[in-house]
């Protein structure tokens, strides 16, 4: 057999089914008797709803129904939740406004659900829809964030002050601005990180099913984390108990972050399958992807640095707006705080950081995490900015990396904003990506570009994220209104082979097999015998989901203590059947064994005596070999590496090709090499869509300008190179198996690798900075204007 | 209602549409073929990649009624009857090059007709264009473009055998 367990390439075996078209995605599942809904949606940012006919489109045909808000709070559905709460610099709570399911009276930006109709066919309800008579007054609304914290903003939310969520900040003001009065330099640099729509390929859809005889719920839906769907929408908007309420995420299409969050759909289904008698399906069309599902980043900041005469970083003070849109999604207010200013020491040494955040309501489509959530924010500052610390100060970059760096000695390491590393070397991933990307060559091939008429730069960034998430008593009194354990049950059959439930969820990533290479590890199962089931709230005991880069360190973590238990109760029934003392059995590769003897006992016997219990020390053990395990993470873990871009300008279009790309990450122990690889591609993808193509452009009055792929730029085959992934491993020295987690390493470290390449590329111009994402326009115009200039003087 | 004929993976079927039915919505609605996927509403995505008459379609862009007559295969009608995966199947695999599985049907199919429109061989800048009307959100393309040219010789060779 070939070599299956932690460190093996092993191929996937959930790509058959894939391959073959044999996936099982929500939009696959149909009920008999399903219903169709579409969702009547704002057209406009701001409105008040005058009225509201439905008559016409009841009268439709094959319509079943029509709701509006009313009729979902006649019936007391509640408004949707959020996970997280934030306090004000005053210690005040965060403003928390309603957030219904459909509106009632206004709509507050462009998709906000107004109405659904349910026909026997999606065309019907579609058609049917069009029939709605809407009377809407405009208002004036706040687009961005300048506008609504501006003096007499229209307000998103009639009780809200100045628009503002919450103004909070962590770190001490007194202590920096004492340390900036007295630094000899001081670096700022004033930087947005652009809105971003998530675009899974999958839509989200959502079908409930009300079996009429038992009285139970089900919901099918494309989420990373069914158990939070459970517990948020049957305890505070459906108010179904758990025990009459079942959700299940099967296949899911990609997910980013973007499928964390309750939506309104889920429970406007789940609640209409009630009222109908019938199952209800809902599909998004991708225009609706792009008006609601939650948006990703959109911060504006000011960042300061003050440096002593050799460029050693002393403080750093920021001061950040974060978008939430109109109303707050599940996590909005922990991304731009706990998962933002948290990390915005990086890997540097700097003694002292105060961030303050201001959280801001627009009348735009609610913000949430998106891959990376807050780390790609604060490592595309605290990158940029040591980059134009090294363009004004005249330090090389490379070196005044070094310089900073925390040492490798020095973990774990408390940062001067509340996280404590516990392992890294970031000497080592540096000095593995120069070597990787051939930083040393890299002068001769910016001077063959430049003979072909080319721009050629090159960029680099050092980061470090905290994933893993997260351990729940900090998470709890940081504001977090769930813990963040992972649940996972070990289901050892009678003839030995295994089933594994994990809380987590996989839309992508490969858990179906990286998380059976754990179990050939531990318990020396071979990965044909092993069967990993997840998204099933039917099956799995409970569950966090999957966000955060946490499956591994936090629901692998939990399967280790989980066979754990296994192999302990294991090691009992192998005693009583050997006739040995528990303490003289060891198990390894598959096999229990008296130590010192050729006794031994497989798990297949071991699994059939605990099923088939005739011989079986049957008044000190119950039979069966079924153990679950919750598994709470002693701390975040810290991925951390080095990314290296390098890109050519054509000074004729201004497009920027990114001619190589080089990834030097510490992920922890790696279990599944190529699977890692993919993921760090994939992130990388993404971190360049953000750096040179994509971006969500609102107008002035609100109206979504990037609304489709026709307007929104998706990073496509050939607009991407070929990207170089390389490991270096420092163990996690707090999880069991040592992983740190590698899903949004890509995202995170590549943004500002690549703008710094651009930058580079366009120093002879004078560019200082440039805001994400580099379009050919906007390069164009730069260039025009330094060659006039150039030419000038 | 209008009746279409299609011969879908070598199977003849004939179903009522609506004129304005998509040759997707027969395909995922009425005959149960949902491994081809809608990602998206404006031709961009190509998850609903099919292949009629032997040649790559994105079937949300094709009426139903268009098709009548044709003969379509989608990413059920690959695989041998066996279930030996087609050898672009097999190198998607081989390679990694796909994770949520949601754009990979149409990826597939698109990389077919891609291979077969370069008998005679197919660089990475050939691969990476070709691949234009395909999204993924997942993979960055890395894999699947080294997949598809791992696929070209085996394909070429079976072609010769």
């Amino acid at each position: 057999m070939a070599f299956e367990g932690i460190g093996a390439s092993v191929r996937r075996k959930e790509d058959v089914r894939f391959l073959s078209g044999h996936g099982n995605y929500t939009d696959d599942i149909n009920r008999p008797g399903q219903l169709h809904a579409f969702i009547k949606r704002s057209d406009r940012p701001h409105a008040a709803i005058n009225s509201l006919g439905t008559a016409a489109a009841k009268a439709a045909p094959g319509v079943v129904a029509v709701f509006v808000g009313a009729d979902l709070a006649a019936d007391g559905v509640g408004g949707l939740p959020c996970g997280w709460q934030i306090h004000n610099k005053d210690g005040s709570p965060m403003a928390e406004p309603p957030h219904p399911v459909l509106a009632i009276g206004k709509v507050r930006h462009v998709g906000d659900p107004v109405a659904v109709v349910i026909a026997e066919t999606r065309q019907q309800a579609k058609d049917a829809s069009e029939l709605l008579e809407i009377d809407y007054t405009d208002l004036p609304s706040a687009a961005t964030m300048p506008q609504a914290l501006a003096a007499g903003a229209p307000a998103v939310h009639d009780d809200v002050a100045s628009n503002l969520c919450y103004d909070w900040h962590i770190g001490d003001k007194a202590i920096v601005d004492g340390i900036f009065a007295g630094a000899a330099k001081v670096v700022k640099l004033d930087l947005t990180n652009n809105r971003l729509v998530p675009n899974a390929m999958e839509p989200r859809a959502a079908l409930g099913d009300f079996d009429t005889s038992s009285g139970d719920f089900t919901l099918y839906t494309t989420s990373q984390n069914p158990h939070v769907i459970r517990l948020l929408m049957g305890a505070f908007v459906l108010h179904i108990p758990e025990n009459k309420l079942r959700v299940f995420a099967p296949d899911v299409g990609g997910g980013f972050g973007s499928k964390i969050y309750h939506y309104a759909e889920e429970a406007i289904v789940t609640w209409a399958s009630g009222k109908v008698r019938r199952p209800v399906k809902w599909t998004a069309e991708r225009n609706e992807s792009f008006m609601s599902d939650a948006h990703g980043r959109d911060h504006i900041s000011t960042a300061e640095m003050a440096l002593d005469a050799q460029g050693h970083f002393l403080g750093l003070r920021i001061s950040t707006l974060a978008n939430m849109g109109a109303y707050l999604s599940t996590f909005a207010p922990c991304i731009p705080t706990y998962l933002y200013a948290t990390l915005l020491a990086g890997v540097y040494k700097t003694p002292a950081i105060y961030c303050e955040v201001k959280a801001v309501f627009t009348n735009t489509v609610p913000v949430d995490a998106y891959r990376g959530a807050g780390r790609p924010e604060a490592t595309y500052l605290l990158e940029r900015l040591v980059d134009v610390i090294a363009h004004d100060t005249g330090i090389d970059k490379v070196e005044l990396r070094r310089r900073n760096f925390i040492p490798a000695d020095a973990f774990p390491y408390q940062t001067p904003v509340a996280l404590a590393y516990d392992s890294g070397n970031y000497q080592v991933t540096l000095d593995a990506c120069l070597k990787g990307s051939d930083w040393a060559g890299f002068e001769a091939r910016r001077a063959a570009a430049k003979a072909q008429g080319k721009l050629r730069g090159i960029g680099i960034s050092t980061y470090i994220e905290a994933c893993g998430i997260a351990p729940s008593a900090v998470v709890g009194s940081l504001g977090a209104r769930a813990g963040l354990y992972e649940v996972a049950n070990i289901r050892v059959h009678p003839t030995g082979s295994v089933t594994v439930f994990t809380g987590t969820h996989s839309h992508g990533q490969g858990h179906e097999t990286t998380l059976a290479q754990l179990v050939c590890d531990q318990l020396g199962v071979p990965m044909s015998q092993v069967e990993v089931v997840h998204g099933d709230t039917a099956k799995i005991p409970f569950g966090m989901g999957t966000y955060g880069s946490r499956s591994l360190a936090v629901g692998g973590a939990a399967m280790v203590k989980a066979m754990d238990k296994i192999i302990a109760k294991g090691k009992k029934i192998a005693a009583h059947l050997m006739e040995a003392a528990v303490e003289d059995i060891e198990f390894a590769d598959n096999t229990f064994k008296v130590a010192g003897t050729d006794k031994t006992k497989s798990l297949t016997e071991i699994s059939l005596a605990a099923y088939v219990p005739h011989n079986y020390p049957i008044e000190e053990l119950e039979p069966g070999l079924d153990e679950t395990a919750f598994y709470d993470p002693k701390n975040f873990t810290f991925p951390a590496g080095c990314h290296i871009a390098e890109v050519e300008i054509d000074p004729e279009t201004g497009t920027v090709e990114v001619v190589r790309f080089t990834a030097v990450d510490d992920v922890g122990r790696v279990i599944n090499p190529m699977i890692v690889e993919g993921q760090v591609q994939g992130g990388v993808a993404q971190g360049i869509g953000q750096a040179l193509l994509e971006s969500a452009i609102y107008d002035a009055q609100g109206q979504l300008l990037s609304g489709s792929f026709m307007d929104y730029t998706m990073p496509r085959a050939d607009n991407l190179p070929n990207i170089s992934v390389a490991t270096e491993v420092t163990m996690c020295t707090h999880n069991p198996l040592g992983v740190k987690g590698c899903g949004e390493v890509g995202a995170i470290g590549s943004p500002p690798a690549v703008m710094n390449a651009v930058v580079d590329a366009l120093k002879d111009y004078g560019v200082r900075h440039l805001e994400m994402p580099a379009t050919a326009p906007k390069l164009w115009s730069i260039i025009q204007a330094g060659q006039a200039k150039l030419a000038a003087d | 209602m209008p009746q279409v004929t299609l011969t879908v993976n070598g199977k003849q079927h004939t179903v009522e549409v609506e004129g304005r039915t998509l040759l997707v919505e027969v395909l995922r609605e009425k005959l149960g073929l949902t491994g081809t996927h809608i990602g998206c509403d404006t031709s961009q995505c190509g998850a609903c990649v099919v292949h009629v008459g032997g040649e790559a379609v994105k079937s949300c862009t094709m009426l139903a009624l268009q098709a009548n007559g044709s003969a379509v295969t989608t990413i059920e009608g690959l695989a041998a009857a066996d279930g030996t995966l087609h050898p672009m199947q097999e190198m998607f695999r081989e390679h990694h090059a796909l994770q949520c599985g949601f754009c990979t049907p149409g990826m597939v199919m698109s990389a077919i007709d891609l291979v077969n429109a370069h008998p005679a061989g197919i660089t990475e800048k050939e691969i990476r264009e070709g691949l234009e009307g395909n999204l993924c959100r997942c993979t960055g393309y890395h894999n699947i473009v080294k997949a598809i040219a791992a696929a070209h010789p085996l394909m070429h060779a079976k072609a010769a055998e």
